[in-house]
């Protein structure tokens, strides 16, 4: 290395990588825009979005905001317009939640 | 002659003119200009004063609204009164008044009567930063995504583009905690930091964000504000502070949105 200060490429590949999957974990919306949408009458609805239309929160392994693998995912929620989400009709009989669900999460 | 060089000749003219009244318009000692007149050719020193005391009320009501924490630490009249100084020797270049009292600060640094407070210009900085980042041009902020698709190898030569938003102060001061336990209309705590701070400035999304940076964190970000290279700035900074958490910074930097994108120039210099 010409730059006698530098780190290695091993050690900056680490980092970003390790930096990079803690923000995958965090919430891609930030408190500002989670609180705007509850505010604007949204809430949170479970288990409603198509496959890479979820808002956020789809669990370990998925790096959040529109990364769902399933239809319907259980643990992936979109904001909805609020007092809909529970009421909501999706196919077989699934419906919507306010809380996390186990149905239709990817192995 | 066209229009436009119209315009400029007769705002050459008005130069001397309005240099003129200023000048008498900022120094209360000074008689009003005498092509100032009241009806009938009257002298107008009583009218030009009202006109006069509106512009300086004016002009410090302009920088109340800029520093609102630093007029909460002051008080309201020795703001005033240090504000009226300002405004005397430095009225305001633009016509735009939210661009004003960029040399405020400096101005309180070497305002006598505020010595006690040696602190307090570097909370009318951060005042004046969070208004520059305010208005500072829209910009989406650096996407994980755009950094996960540099190559491992190529990562150490990247620079970063800073956002246009984003600002970075370092005080020798608590300016931080100053600041922020002054800017809210919430009561004052007894503020206990005694040791500097650096302060952080971003716009990821439509808000000014105020954060206290670690000096670690600092010197990385101001590395790369000035256009150090990721590798070197890291390097530089694991150097100054062995216990230095890179990850962690990188994804702080990425979440506060201090950067707008990645330059790649430079990069071919490895080789």
């Amino acid at each position: 290395m010409t730059t006698r200060s530098a780190v290695s490429t091993a050690v900056l590949a680490g980092a970003v990588a390790s930096a990079l999957s803690s923000l995958a974990l965090a919430s891609p919306l930030s408190e500002a825009d989670v609180k705007s949408a509850m505010d604007a009458g949204k809430e949170k609805c479970f288990g409603v979005s198509l496959k890479g239309q979820n808002d956020c929160a789809a669990g370990p392994g998925t790096t959040c905001q529109g990364t769902s693998t399933v239809d319907y995912q259980g643990n992936a929620w979109k904001f909805v317009d609020g007092g809909t989400c529970a009421t909501m009709q999706l196919p077989d009989g699934r419906k919507g939640s306010m809380e996390p669900l186990d149905r239709d999460v990817p192995a | 002659m066209r229009p436009s060089d119209l315009k400029i000749a007769a705002r050459c003219e008005a130069a001397p003119y309005a240099a003129h009244f200023a000048g008498r318009l900022l120094d209360p000692d000074k008689p009003a200009p005498p092509d100032v007149t009241g009806p009938a050719g009257q002298a107008a020193e009583q009218r030009f004063g009202i006109y006069r005391n509106n512009v300086t009320v004016s002009l410090i009501e302009a920088l109340a609204a800029v520093f609102p924490a630093t007029r909460r630490i002051t008080g309201p009249d020795f703001f005033r009164a240090m504000a009226r100084f300002h405004v005397r020797t430095t009225p305001p270049t633009s016509p735009l008044l939210f661009e004003y009292g960029h040399d405020f600060p400096a101005f309180i640094e070497q305002y006598p009567h505020a010595r006690s407070m040696p602190w307090l210009a570097d909370v009318a900085r951060i005042e004046r930063a969070w208004l520059d980042s305010y208005h500072a041009a829209d910009e989406a902020i650096l996407a994980m995504e755009a950094l996960a698709a540099v190559s491992p190898e190529g990562l150490g030569a990247i620079r970063l583009v800073v956002h246009p938003a984003t600002r970075l102060l370092a005080s020798d001061h608590p300016a931080f905690s100053i600041f922020s336990a002054n800017r809210r209309d919430a009561p004052v705590g007894r503020i206990t930091a005694t040791e500097p701070e650096r302060t952080l400035l971003t716009r990821p999304h439509l808000d000014v964000e105020v954060r206290k940076i670690s000096p670690d964190v600092a010197m990385m970000i101001a590395g790369l504000m000035e256009g150090v290279p990721l590798g070197r700035t890291a390097g530089d900074t694991l150097a100054a502070y062995p216990d230095f958490d890179l990850s962690a910074a990188i994804a702080f930097i990425i979440e506060a949105g201090a950067f707008c994108g990645i330059s790649t120039n430079g990069v071919h210099d490895e080789t």
